[in-house]
This record gives structure tokens, sequence and C-alpha cells, in this order.
């Protein structure tokens, strides 16, 4: 049998005919498996979806009540048997709920890791490598350039600039959901014990992170805050609030962003960033090869990103690698951004 | 290394001047000597070595990073230095930093070293540099080695930290600074109170410059005019020309900005011609057979790097003298602005070098002569030389020369600008207090184009409008725009719909640069225009008629 019997792809997302489901497909099935809560994995419309209890707690935060026909729930580790294929989810480490979904027929198993980390991240359950015959990987960041080091040192950058500008608001852009959190639980880890200042895009998302037992500390919604509160504060928003009519009621604002792509100076400049923060949500190219190689894959796929650095990685140790080249995942940014200014800008209608 | 890496990361981000001093005073105030000292000499220019070819970093990468994954690297990253500091590998253990951390070289080492290794040592050394550092380590090492600092500081503004440090005045740093040298251990315990001012053993030292008001016509009827002695306004740049003897009887002869730094190396033909011990305060022009070139005519001159014999023959400089500062030993700062004046003409003729000239006074007995002579300075003695001229300079009779902007003492009296109504093209964002706005406008007018007339662009302007202008632009470029392409916006631009800015600029020059082919100095956006319709804008052939027939 050929893995690509067991799951191929197609234009809308990995499909498995023998068990009748898709993983994150990309428009709406009968029957999907989800593994995370980010808008270019988790799509509304769906007639069933299985995911964790928390990706689909997020869903419903997100899309509605009713973003699909039904729900169920799938525990970490936990089996579940659809048309006779197994199916298992394991922690990505990518977000709160997030799974990398193991798939199992006629003795070939197969992972799709959907986004994950293996670096630390006090939000969400660790990821660990799954033993698989075929191993479908993302790609984000598939160059060796990209190299996270440690995001305490990161977020110790960012306290630094805190005490060297009192008089200055220091507005960090994160995606909403999963960075937004971190960055949150980064600062507290330490020791900073001020009230934090939130966007209303990060609102509800951070309420059901503390509701999960994420200790958070004071949050304020910033739309609240006098301005002069707000100098020498972290206020924590959408990147794309940070160049928006939004930030003009800060005090002199430094524009910080945490996320992978500041590790080239380049994309921090263009976004005329002053501290970048290196703070990925996805795999660097260490934490990429060394999972490839940890789970013991024969054949690797490469679903989005930056393909072509992580296949050329495989071929080198002689793996068969394939790019599936699917579009439509990875634009998480503009899509996490346009729900980011949406729900602000309702918020802040009101007075 | 990593320290001083970890400033350049910062500064290299951050676009507010106060926020590069307050970085940089926080690294002083926290970094031990020599470090501190060294990392200065980097910042302010002071540092000589020869500088590693790019085709020697790509042969150190090359042995260890396979040849398709650097080229995809590359290819996303779009710089060699940061590329390679990127993928340089880390070793068995990558992320053990504290360990690393203690075989880092400090910055002291790798001046020291570069200054001395041979070029065939230099590979080896840099790889063991590139191991023992950490991501921006790397890339400020190469950056450094390649010569490639390019950060935004100047050398004043690096003093200007240093002073901060102690509450000093930076002008007083300039004062010592030519007696110094790396790594400016002394200056430090001077700065931070633990020692006494370094001596000035300079025998040609800066004095800090005596700076104008600027001041409008109507303001004057409130002066005196037989209180003042008037001057033309050079368009050149502003120096001061020392010079002296060391202990040893060897003369020394220097070139000073007006903040200070030592341009001498930039005009050895000027500097040969300082043969008397004093401070001149002048204007450096180009002069061609005796008529004096337009600031374009100099830029050419200032913007090259390196100064050959051809340069110094097409561009002769010229230093036109209006203060005397000193007299051999004798400091004359304290003298009346007329006294000063006569012993500058005595000192001048006594110098009677070709080069140095004395800037006449233009005669006045009352303000609506001086008027007359500023709108036409050609027909009130200037001649030829009017075009390097942009207005009149007021001085005080008994004026004392202070350093600084003094109020009351000086006055310039700037010629009326030009200006042109121009059609807003594109806007672009601004930086850090502007960062949400679009404060950068590029504006075009009108020509002869394939279809019938069209916009061509002819410049750029970001400043001149108030608050409450920025706020109606950016709301107007919201609004207007018809395309995006990154961080700019195009604005519409038809023949009735549109905005027109009036823009106020100095002066005009041919530039290849340009589609429009000329540039504007400084161009700044004097009045919008809401009341007119972009198709009432000027034509590009107006301007044209504005180059002055040499440039």
């Amino acid at each position: 049998m050929r893995p690509e019997d067991l799951l191929c792809p197609t234009p809308q997302g990995l499909c498995c005919p023998a068990g009748d489901f898709f993983i994150d497909p990309l428009r709406p099935v009968e029957r999907a498996l989800v593994t995370h809560g980010h808008s270019d994995h988790a799509r509304a419309g769906h007639g069933a979806v299985l995911a964790t209890a928390e990706t689909l707690d997020i869903m419903r935060l997100r899309c509605g009540e009713d973003c699909a026909g039904t729900m169920q729930a799938a525990a970490y580790g936990e089996t579940v048997e659809i048309n006779g294929v197994r199916i298992t989810f394991h922690p990505a480490g990518h977000i709160l709920g997030a799974a990398q979904i193991c798939v199992e027929w006629k003795g070939l198993r197969m992972v799709v890791s959907g986004d994950y980390k293996t670096a630390p991240d006090p939000t969400c359950a660790a990821f660990a490598p799954v033993p698989c015959d075929v191993f479908i990987t993302e790609a984000t960041f598939g160059l060796p350039v990209f190299r996270f080091g440690d995001a305490r040192a990161e977020t110790a950058k960012l306290l630094h600039s805190v005490a060297l500008f009192p008089d200055r608001a220091h507005l960090v852009g994160c995606y909403p959901l999963g960075k937004a959190q971190r960055m949150i639980a980064l600062l507290r880890e330490a020791g900073y014990d001020r009230p934090i200042f939130l966007h209303g895009a990060m609102e509800a998302l951070t309420r059901y992170y503390a509701a999960r037992g994420l200790d958070i500390g004071a949050l304020r919604p910033a739309r609240e805050a006098r301005r002069d509160e707000l100098a020498g504060a972290v206020t924590i928003c959408p990147p794309s609030a940070l160049q928006e009519l939004w930030a003009r009621r800060f005090p002199d604002p430094v524009s910080v962003f945490a996320s992978g792509w500041m590790r080239v100076r380049a994309r921090a400049r263009q976004r005329g960033i002053a501290l970048p923060l290196v703070i990925s949500d996805h795999a660097d190219w260490e934490g990429l090869t060394a999972t490839i190689a940890a789970t013991g894959a024969s054949e690797v796929w490469v679903t989005h990103g930056e393909e072509d650095g992580l296949v050329r990685w495989c071929e080198m140790r002689g793996l068969r690698a394939r790019p599936l080249r699917l579009v439509g995942y990875g634009e998480e940014e503009d899509e996490e951004e346009d729900q980011g200014a949406a729900a602000e800008n309702g918020a802040a209608a009101a007075p | 290394m990593n320290r001083f890496a970890a400033l350049l990361d910062r500064l290299a981000f951050e676009h507010a001047r106060n926020a590069k001093l307050r970085q940089m005073a926080d690294y002083f105030r926290t970094t031990p000597d020599p470090e501190r000292g060294w990392a200065l000499a980097a910042l302010t220019g002071a540092l000589s070595f020869r500088h590693a070819k790019p085709g020697l970093i790509r042969a150190l990468v090359a042995e260890r990073v396979d040849p398709v994954l650097f080229g995809l690297s590359y290819d996303y990253v779009g710089d060699l230095s940061e590329t390679v500091a990127l993928l340089w590998p880390e070793g068995p253990s990558p992320r053990a930093g504290a360990e690393k951390a203690q075989n880092a070289p400090r910055l002291s080492e790798v001046i020291k070293a570069l200054a001395t290794l041979g070029k065939a040592e230099l590979p080896g050394q840099l790889s063991r540099w590139l191991d023992a550092l950490d991501e921006t380590g790397r890339w400020a090492l190469l950056k450094l080695v390649t010569g490639g600092l390019r950060i935004g500081v100047s050398a004043r503004l690096a003093k200007t930290a240093v002073a901060a440090l102690g509450d000093k005045d930076p002008d007083e740093i300039e004062l010592v600074w030519p007696a110094l040298e790396p790594p400016y251990v002394d200056l430090f315990a001077w700065v931070e109170g633990r020692a006494d001012r370094p001596a000035v053993r300079d025998p040609a030292p800066f004095r800090p410059v005596m700076l104008a008001h600027a001041i409008e016509e109507a303001e004057l009827a409130a002066l005196s005019p037989a209180d003042y002695i008037a001057e033309w306004k050079w368009d050149g740049i502003r120096v001061q020309a020392v010079a002296g003897r060391r202990a040893d009887g060897a003369p020394v002869a220097r070139l000073y900005s007006r903040t200070g730094e030592d341009i001498s190396k930039s005009f050895p033909d000027l500097v040969a011609a300082l043969t008397l011990p004093g401070a001149i305060d002048g204007e450096l022009l180009i002069v061609r057979d005796g008529r004096v070139q337009s600031f374009h005519v100099l830029q050419q001159r200032l913007n090259r790097k390196s100064v050959t014999p051809n340069l110094l023959a097409e561009f002769p400089a010229h230093l036109r003298a209006y203060d005397l500062l000193a007299d051999g030993e004798e400091d004359l700062r304290a003298l009346p602005f007329a006294e000063r004046r006569k012993r500058l003409k005595a000192f001048v003729s006594r110098l009677a070098q070709p080069r140095v000239d004395l800037s006449p006074c233009v005669p006045f007995s009352t303000w609506s002569e001086l008027m007359a002579a500023r709108a036409d300075p050609a027909a009130a003695g200037a001649g030829a030389d009017a075009e390097a001229i942009e207005g009149v300079m007021l001085k005080r009779r008994d004026a004392a020369y202070l350093p600084g902007r003094p109020k009351g003492w000086w006055w310039k009296w700037k010629r009326d600008p030009f200006t042109v109504d121009a059609v807003l093209m594109y806007a672009q964002r601004g930086h850090g207090k502007r960062s949400s706005f679009y404060s950068d406008y590029t504006f075009g007018l009108w020509t002869d184009g394939e279809n019938g007339d069209e916009l061509v662009p002819v410049g750029k302007a970001y400043f001149g409008f108030t608050d409450e202008e920025l706020l109606q632009i950016d709301r107007f470029v919201r609004r207007n725009t018809v395309n995006r392409f990154g961080p700019v916006r195009e604005v519409v631009h038809e023949r009735d719909q549109g905005l027109v800015l009036e823009i106020a600029f100095e002066g005009l020059q041919r530039s290849n640069r340009h589609r429009s082919g000329v540039a504007m100095r400084f161009p700044r956006i004097a009045r919008l225009r809401w009341d007119k319709p972009p198709r009432e804008a000027d034509r590009l052939e107006t301007l044209e008629r504005l180059l002055p027939p040499d440039a």
C-alpha cells in the first residue's frame, strides 16, 4: 500500500478516503479532524469536527457555538476509530489544545504534525515526537537561518527596554491566540508583576486560557486606561494594531513584535519595529530536523512554509521527501489580524 | 563583544535620536573600561584596520554549510553578514549559553587583533571568534570586519551620550577630544567625576561655535541698524580653521566642522594654506577662477570618499573668513565683534594665502537698504558670487564670541525660498512618534507625456506642516488611496482630484537619480492648497527655468 492510499493531498486539504475524513480542511467538508484553533486550520462550516476539547472551545469562542454540525472531543493519547482507521491525538506544543494527529491503517502509521514547536511553553502541553512511517510536517521556518534562542532572553530584552524608557508605552504585537498568552506567561515568569494592558482582540481568548489554569496576573483592557498609565507599561495587541490609528493614544510608543519572523532583521525593519523579539510558536530549523529524525520516518511530506530547505535536508539524509504545496496555510497572520482589528474596533465604538 | 553587539543591534532598529542616546548612555554606564572606550571608538569612526572582503566570509561559510541551503538562506535574508551570522553552526551543545559567553572574545581583543593580524591569519581567527559568539555577536563582528557598520549614529551623537553620563555639555567633550585616544579611560574618569579633566595638549583645538537665530522682516524694526554689521550669508559649509605649533615646534593645522569633527583629511588643499597660528571661523566654498560656486558644486566634492589630485584641481577649496577666535596664543573671543573683525582683516592680509579671504561687509544704514541688498546681492556688491549667497547675517558690533546659540547677538536673515505648487502622489508612514501617520510625501509636477499631460515625481518632503495639518493630510491619504506598495500608498492624483501642496525649497540642481532630472534642496511643505485643483499645479518646465546655468 502506498502512503497516498491512506492520506492524499487535495485542494481541500489532506483527505483520508478510507476513513472518509479530512485533516484541517480548507473548505467545509462532512467530517473534519482539526489540529488546532488558528483560523487557517480550524474553519467553520464542517458537518462534524473531531479535535481536542480545548480546540473545540476555541472554535466556539471564535466562530460561534454553531460553527460545526457536531463536535467530538478527543483526549491526548486516546484512540478513536473511524471506519477502521485508528486516530490518536498527541500534544504539538504549538498553542493550547494543539495536536499532532496520528493515523494508522493496515499497519501504516502516518503523523500529521499540524503547527508545532519543540521549545518549552507554559501555556500548553509539551510536544513529543510520535514514531511513524510517514511524517507530514509544517515548515514555516524551514531554513537553517531560523534558529530561535531562549524566549526568556527575549523577554529580558523587553523588560530592559521598559526599564530604560519608563516614559514610553511598550506595544507588543502578538497573534491573539497563543502568542499573546505565552507572552503574558513569559513576563510573569520573569517576575514582571505590574498590570499588563490588553487590546480588545485578546480579551476573550486570554480569559479562556486563565480559566484553563494559566496564571496571568493582573490584566486590564487598554481602552479603559488613561494615557499616563500606559507610559512605562506593557500593552499586548495584534501586530496590525501597531501601525493603526489605535496606537495613537499611547505615549511615544516603542513598537515591539514577538514572532519568529523577527529573526531576520529586514523583516523587522519593513514593519517599522523598534524592538524585535524572536519568540515563535513554530519549530525552528533544529526543532524541525531533530523531530524528523526522532519520528524514525522514512518518508517526509512538507505541508507549508519554506519547503525547499527542509526537503533538501531530508534528501541529504537519504529520506524520501516531497513538498505538498498546500495553499491556504500559514496565512494565520493576516486572518488573525483581521479578526483582531474587528474585535477592538467593535469594543472601542463604545466610548 | 556580545554586549557591544547587543547595543549595535538595538541602535540599528531605533529611529529616535533621544532613544539612541539613552541606549548608548545606558551601555556606557554599565560597561567597564576599556570595553566601553573601544565601543566609543567604533561608534565615532576612530578605528582603522584593513577590512575583510565578502569573498573571505563566503569561503568560511562554504566550509560549514551545504551550498544549496546557503543559497536558499541568502536569497531569503538578503544580507551576507546576517545570513552567515544566522547560519553559523552552533557546535555540539547549541544552547549552552553560559559556557559559551565565557569564551566569547571581548571587543578590545577583537580590535587589537584586527590591527595586527596578517592576511593569512585572519580567516582562522575569524572562525574561532564566530564559534565563540552568539548570533548578534557574529552579526556585529562581521559588520565590523567588513566595514559595514551602518547604524545611524554620528560621532557627535556618541559623544553626546558620553557627556550625558556626567551632565557635561557635548561641546566640553569636543574640546578635549583631539587630545584623547581609544579606549578613552581618562575621558570616562573625568565625565564620571573620578578624575580631573584630561589635559588638552592639542595645539590646534576646536572651539565651540557661535550660532545665529533666524529673524523675520517684521522683527527688524525693533533693532537699530547702527548697532549691527551685515555680511553675506554664504551657502557653503561652516568650518573652523585652526593652526598652532606642537611642543617640539612642528606646525599643526586642522579643519573642523561646526560640530567639531575633524575634516582635515577631506581638504588637504585648504589645510596646507593655514600657515599662521590662530583660529578662523568661516565658510568653506569652492572657488573657480575667482568665482564662488553654488552649493551643488561643493556637494560634488563633499560626497567623494577619496581625495584625488583630479578632485583637488577640479574643486579647489576656499575659506571665506568671517571671524577670528584666536591670534597666535591670544584668545580673542571676549572682544567685541567690531574689534575681532579688525584683527581678522589684519590676520588675513598677514596670512597672504589666495585660498583664504575676508568675507566682505554689506554696507547699509537703514533696514530697507539692507532689504534691497538681500533681494539682489549681485547688484549690492556680490557680483557673480551672488549664486552662493542665501541671505544676510547681522552681527552686533559689541557681541563677544559666545558658544551655542545665544539670543540677541547674531541673526540670520535668509533669502525667501523658492516655491512651487505640486501634486501629492505617494505617501509613506513615518517613524517613531509618527509611526501611524502618513507623513512622508512624494509630490509631482505636470509634464508632456505620451498620452498628454502627466505628473512626474520631483521630490519628497516630510516636514514643514503643523500637527493639525499632518492629521488632515493623513486623513486625506487614507481616504484617497488608489494603490498600495508595502508601506507606500499611492494617492489619487487626477486633473480634478487630488491634493496640491505648496512646496518651498532652497535651491535646485540637475540630478540623474530622479526621473524628473532635477533635485530640490530642503524641500518642505509651505501650505496645503485645498483650494487648488491639481490641474492648476505647476509644470516641470517652470522648475527647470530655475536651474542655474552652470549646473
